[in-house]
Parts: C-alpha cells; sequence; structure tokens
C-alpha cells in the first residue's frame, strides 16, 4: 500500500505492575495504519486491546517503543510532546462503547465544545455541528439532550463530536456493541465513507462478528502480540 | 459555552435544593451572628443610655450592672460640687415581676431624677415624665402602649411614653420611673434587704440608697483624675465610662457571649464541612464527565473553571438566600438580632475561603482522574 503511514508503532510494550504480580498486557508490538484504513483489532477478553487503544489515543504511556501519529514522533521512552490533550484535541477523535455525551449539554453543542476548545468561535462551532449533526442524520435532533436520545442517535452524535475537529486518527472502542446489526451496518459505513473523505484513519475494537467484513485488515492480538 | 452554568441548569432542581439548605444554614449562622451582637449591643445600650462620663459606685464593687451595689442618697450633692462635673444623677435599677393583660411582666426597672442625668434618650411615642409620682417611659418590647397602667409594687403606674432597645443583659425590658418612686418600689419589693441594709448600718442614716451616681464632666475633663478624687472618699469607689463598658461585657455579658460565641464557632465549622462535602460530592459526580472531558482534549482549565464556579454560585446563592431568610425572619425574635454590613461581610469572607478550598479538594481530584477512565466500561 502506498498510501501514508498515519500511525505508527514499534516496538511497543506495556506492562502493568512489577515483580511478581507483572502483567505484559502487550510485548513488542509492532503496527502500521494508513490514511484512509479501517481496521479492527480483535482479541480475548484482557489480551490488551484496550492499552492498545488508549496508547495510541496518548492516554497511557507505553513502558518502551516509538509512537508516531501523522508523521510526528510523539513517544520515543518518553512523551515528546508536552500537551497530550491539545494533541488530542487536534488529531485524534474517540469513539466510545457507551457513547460518553456530556450529560448536561445537548446534542449540538457537545459537538460543538470540541470546536470551541479548538478555537473556533462560538457561531462558527454552531454552524460546524450542526452540519456534522445533519450529515450523520441527526440534525432534527440537535437540541436533545443525550438522555432522551436514542442509542443509535447517541451514537452518532458521538461519531459526529469524534470527526468535529477532522481529526487524522479515529478511535473506536466497540463501536457498535449498542446497535442493531441495520444501525451497526450504517454506522460503519459511515466510518468508512470518512475515512475516504478525510484520509484518516479508524481503528476500532470489537468483537462484533456482523461488522467484520466492513474492515480493511483484521488483527489479532494474543498473548500482548498481534497476527494479521 | 460555561460548562457550570450549563450543568447547573440541567440539574436546576437539585441546585435549588441545595442552595436551600445552604441558605437555611446561613440564616442560622447569620442569625447566631445576630443574636451574639444584639447580646453585646443591649448591654452597652444600658449603660450607654444615660451618657454619663463617671460612675460612682460603692466601694469595693464593680458597679450595679455586676452586682448590688449601694451609695447613699446624698452622694450625688458630693459629686456635683466636685471640680469638673457638669452634671450629675442618682440612679437605680432592680428587676420586678408585673402582672398585665393576666400574664407576668418581667421589667427592669430604672429609677432617675427628673431633670437631672440617667433619664430616658430618645423617647419614640408620647413624652418623658412630667409628674412626680406614677408615671412611667417604657421600653416598646414591654408590650405597654402611653396610655396602659401597670401596677408596680402596691401603686399603679400610667404609661406616658415609649423608648427603644432599652433591657438589661438577661434581656428584659426597661421602664423608667422617678427616682422616688422607684425608692419606694425597692422598699416594698425587699423590706428584708432593706431590714439588713439599716441594720448594718453601712449606709446614710435616712436609710434611702441609689445604686449609683453618674456624673457628666465638663469637656476637656479627664475622667480618670475625677474617678481617682471619688476613690479616695470613704465607702465610695468611681468607674470611668469606659471601664464600665467593658466591666459589663466582662464580667455580666462575658459567659453567654463566650456560649453564643462558641456556638456560631461549631456553627461556622458545621457549615464549612457541608459546603465542602456538597462540593466535592458534587465533583465526585462528575469524575466520569471529566474523564471525558480530558479525553476529548478539554485543558485543564476548563475543568478547574467547572468545579469552581460551580461551587462559588452555591456559595453566593446560599449566602444570599440566608440573607435575604435572615432579613425577613429577624425581628421575630423575642431579643434583638442586630446584623451589621461587617457580619454579611465577614460570612461572604469565610463562605468564600470555604467555596475555594472545598472546590481545591474538588479540584485535585478531578486533576488526578485518568481520562482512561472515560474509556472503561
Ligand atoms: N491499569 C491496569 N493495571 C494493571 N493491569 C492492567 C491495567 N489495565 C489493564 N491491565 C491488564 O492488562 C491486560 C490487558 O488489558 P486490556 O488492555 O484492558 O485488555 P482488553 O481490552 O483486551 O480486555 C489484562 O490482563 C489486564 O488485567
Ligand atoms: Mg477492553
Amino acid at each position: 500500500m502506498d498510501r501514508r503511514v498515519i500511525v505508527d508503532i514499534k516496538g511497543v510494550a506495556k506492562h502493568y505492575g512489577c515483580g511478581e504480580t507483572r502483567v505484559d498486557a502487550l510485548r513488542n508490538l509492532d503496527l502500521q495504519v494508513h490514511a484512509g484504513e479501517v481496521v479492527a483489532r480483535l482479541g480475548p477478553s484482557g489480551s490488551g486491546k484496550t492499552t492498545l487503544l488508549n496508547i495510541i489515543g496518548c492516554i497511557i504511556d507505553p513502558s518502551e517503543g516509538q509512537v508516531s501519529l501523522d508523521g510526528e514522533l510523539v513517544y520515543d521512552n518518553r512523551w515528546l510532546r508536552g500537551d497530550l490533550r491539545r494533541l488530542r484535541l487536534d488529531k485524534i477523535g474517540f469513539i466510545f462503547q457507551a457513547h460518553n455525551l456530556i450529560p448536561f449539554l445537548n446534542a449540538v453543542d457537545n459537538v460543538a465544545l470540541v470546536l470551541q476548545l479548538a478555537g473556533k468561535t462560538t457561531a462558527q462551532a454552531q454552524a460546524r455541528a450542526m452540519e456534522l449533526l445533519d450529515y450523520l442524520e441527526v440534525g432534527p435532533r440537535a437540541r436533545a439532550m443525550p438522555a432522551l436520545l436514542s442509542g443509535g442517535e447517541a451514537q452518532r452524535v458521538a461519531i459526529a463530536r469524534a470527526l468535529a475537529n477532522s481529526p487524522r486518527i479515529i478511535l473506536a472502542d466497540e463501536p457498535t456493541a449498542a446497535l442493531d446489526s441495520k444501525r451497526a451496518g450504517i454506522v460503519m459505513g459511515l466510518l468508512r465513507k470518512l475515512a475516504a473523505e478525510q484520509d484518516a484513519c479508524i481503528i476500532a475494537v470489537t468483537h462484533d462478528e456482523k461488522i467484520m467484513d466492513r474492515f480493511d485488515r483484521l488483527f489479532h492480538l494474543r498473548d500482548g502480540r498481534l497476527e494479521e | 459555552m460555561n460548562l457550570a452554568f450549563r450543568d447547573v441548569r440541567h440539574n436546576l432542581f437539585r441546585f435549588i435544593l441545595t442552595c436551600l439548605g445552604l441558605g437555611l444554614l446561613m440564616t442560622v449562622v447569620l442569625a447566631m451572628m445576630g443574636i451574639y451582637n444584639g447580646l453585646v449591643s443591649d448591654a452597652l445600650n444600658i449603660v450607654k443610655a444615660p451618657q454619663a462620663d463617671i460612675w460612682v459606685v460603692e466601694a469595693d464593687t464593680q458597679g450595679p450592672f455586676a452586682e448590688a451595689s449601694k451609695v447613699p442618697n446624698d452622694t450625688r450633692d458630693a459629686v456635683a460640687r466636685l471640680h469638673g462635673v457638669a452634671r450629675a444623677g442618682s440612679i437605680t435599677y432592680q428587676t420586678v415581676e408585673a402582672p398585665f393583660k393576666g400574664a407576668a411582666l418581667r421589667l427592669y426597672v430604672i429609677g432617675y431624677e427628673r431633670g437631672r442625668l440617667g433619664g430616658p434618650q430618645t423617647i419614640v411615642q408620647g413624652r418623658g415624665l412630667q409628674a412626680s409620682h406614677f408615671e412611667l417611659v417604657a421600653d416598646a418590647k414591654t408590650g405597654l402602649i402611653p396610655g396602659d397602667t401597670i401596677v408596680l409594687g402596691r401603686d399603679r403606674f400610667t404609661v406616658v411614653g415609649l423608648v427603644r432597645d432599652t433591657m438589661n443583659s438577661g434581656g428584659d425590658p426597661a421602664v423608667f420611673l422617678t427616682l422616688a418612686d422607684a425608692q419606694v418600689l425597692q422598699t416594698q419589693l425587699d423590706p428584708s434587704a432593706a431590714r439588713v441594709q439599716a441594720a448594718r448600718g453601712a449606709v446614710g442614716s435616712g436609710g434611702a440608697t441609689v445604686a449609683a451616681v453618674i456624673a457628666k464632666l465638663d469637656p476637656n475633663v479627664d475622667p480618670q483624675s475625677v474617678a481617682n478624687t471619688v476613690r479616695q472618699w470613704k465607702h465610695l469607689s468611681a468607674l470611668t465610662q469606659a471601664e464600665q463598658e467593658d466591666i459589663l461585657i466582662k464580667s455580666v455579658v462575658d459567659k453567654a457571649r463566650k456560649q453564643i460565641g462558641l456556638f456560631l464557632g461549631i456553627l461556622l465549622t458545621v457549615s464549612a464541612v457541608v459546603i465542602a462535602l456538597i462540593i466535592y460530592t458534587m465533583t465526585m459526580e462528575k469524575l466520569k464527565q471529566i474523564a471525558t472531558l480530558k479525553l476529548i482534549g478539554a485543558p485543564d482549565r476548563t475543568i478547574i473553571g467547572l468545579i469552581v464556579q460551580q461551587s462559588l454560585a452555591l456559595g453566593a446563592v446560599g449566602l444570599m438566600l440566608g440573607l435575604a431568610l435572615i432579613m425577613t425572619v429577624k425581628d421575630s425574635f423575642p431579643r434583638r438580632v442586630l446584623l451589621e454590613p461587617v457580619n454579611a461581610l465577614a460570612l461572604t469572607g469565610i463562605i468564600l475561603v470555604v467555596c475555594v478550598l472545598a472546590s481545591g479538594l474538588g479540584v485535585r481530584a478531578a486533576l488526578k482522574v485518568d481520562p482512561a477512565t472515560a474509556l472503561g466500561g
């Protein structure tokens, strides 16, 4: 594949604790994901899926190895960027298993929040947020509070939020677990479309058999190692 | 967009309820401050009322407000003749109980010489004493109104005027009588004590005594020097006005003051703990949302702002409610609730500090929370 590498992980290991109780969640792991690619990681519970996602999302530090995101080396035995939250804001979108919308903000404000955090004015943020909600076909529910949204609607609002700042990397932990197969199919179609249009890569963790055929590549994590 | 405001609006009912609770707590704190001030102020009022510079009292006593003080009737003439004394007056104090409209009314009877020092200052209704007998001027808190009559001892007195905020340190409202009437009342009500006094022969031959003689000095006369002159007299001592006020605060009001002061301290501590707990709990409930905010890239200042603004809003609204409430109910208290701007200001300061400290606890927890917790589940 000749497309640009967005996520490049070399020799990453992560262990929790030390001595007797040491858990090796990831061992000497290499992974490259290209722009426009939609990949999934599978594996039994406890195989390190969430750990890997958290490392790519700059939420936890690897024990060793190198991490490059969008061409920038961000971890080389230490974080090279001081402000990881800003990095996340600009480059990474998260889609959670539970939608994790802020309960006291309505749908459009949940999306507008990340735009305003990135420096957009209120008006700009509102306009772009509406645009995204319309695109994801939840525009009519823009003023609804998260508690009043259906599972599918909430997940689409969450996707809109993940996409708001046009991130190069979208990380999704069980993105379709809360959805029926029809909705799951729609969401996957959407993610594929986004990857193509925004030149982003999407890395999903899933157990969901019904969407396995919608990924470009599937990785299996076993005992902290990747198998393709 | 303001996250603190949005969160409050989303949980408006709970926020209002919390504020209400806090407001009631503030009301109690303010009431306690007011009662404390009222107590001190009322006690001082009775000493300040005669507008004296010097109190001539029985030797080895602390004056009529601390213990029984008896000085001979003719002391006033001697004091009036002293160099530097402009005016002098004899004065008596006693507490009596009198039946009025089916209930027993406790009154603090002040006897003074008409036309001399020691009478009521500002008559708010009616007039001052004009007849030499059987008239009285009462504090409005007695419930008496001009024209009422009341039996004290064996005589019936007519209320001719009202004053305000004049009571003893126990809260018994004052009535002013002429000195002659007050002395008669004294012997009628307490003959045994009078007999003992007479038998002791400690006081003038007439047996008529007063509690103290008060004197107003000429301008530029040093009260201490006049007091020192009096202290050389046999059986008599003197207190300057400042000493008298000091004694009153220290000996008479002190216990009550300490009691209320301590209670106020406990109340403030309780309020501080409650506020801290509320704010801390408020933050704890939001930890998952805070983790999400961190995950989507919100900087610390957004998160700190959320917590601090909410706790300040809580404190401010609670305080406001407390102030509004105490202002509405303060006049229904049996004793004076005296609130001064400085009290509200002090409480504001305390609440501000507590809120900031409590949100500091919350902020610490919030900043420690791992953004990864938002992913779990
Ligand atoms: N914070 C942690 N402290 C200690 N051990 C952990 C921690 N997080 C995960 N682990 C361990 O690391 C391994 C991989 O966990 P995880 O990445 O959550 O797996 P998965 O998401 O595939 O279920 C598990 O054995 C888990 O017990
Ligand atoms: Mg997991």
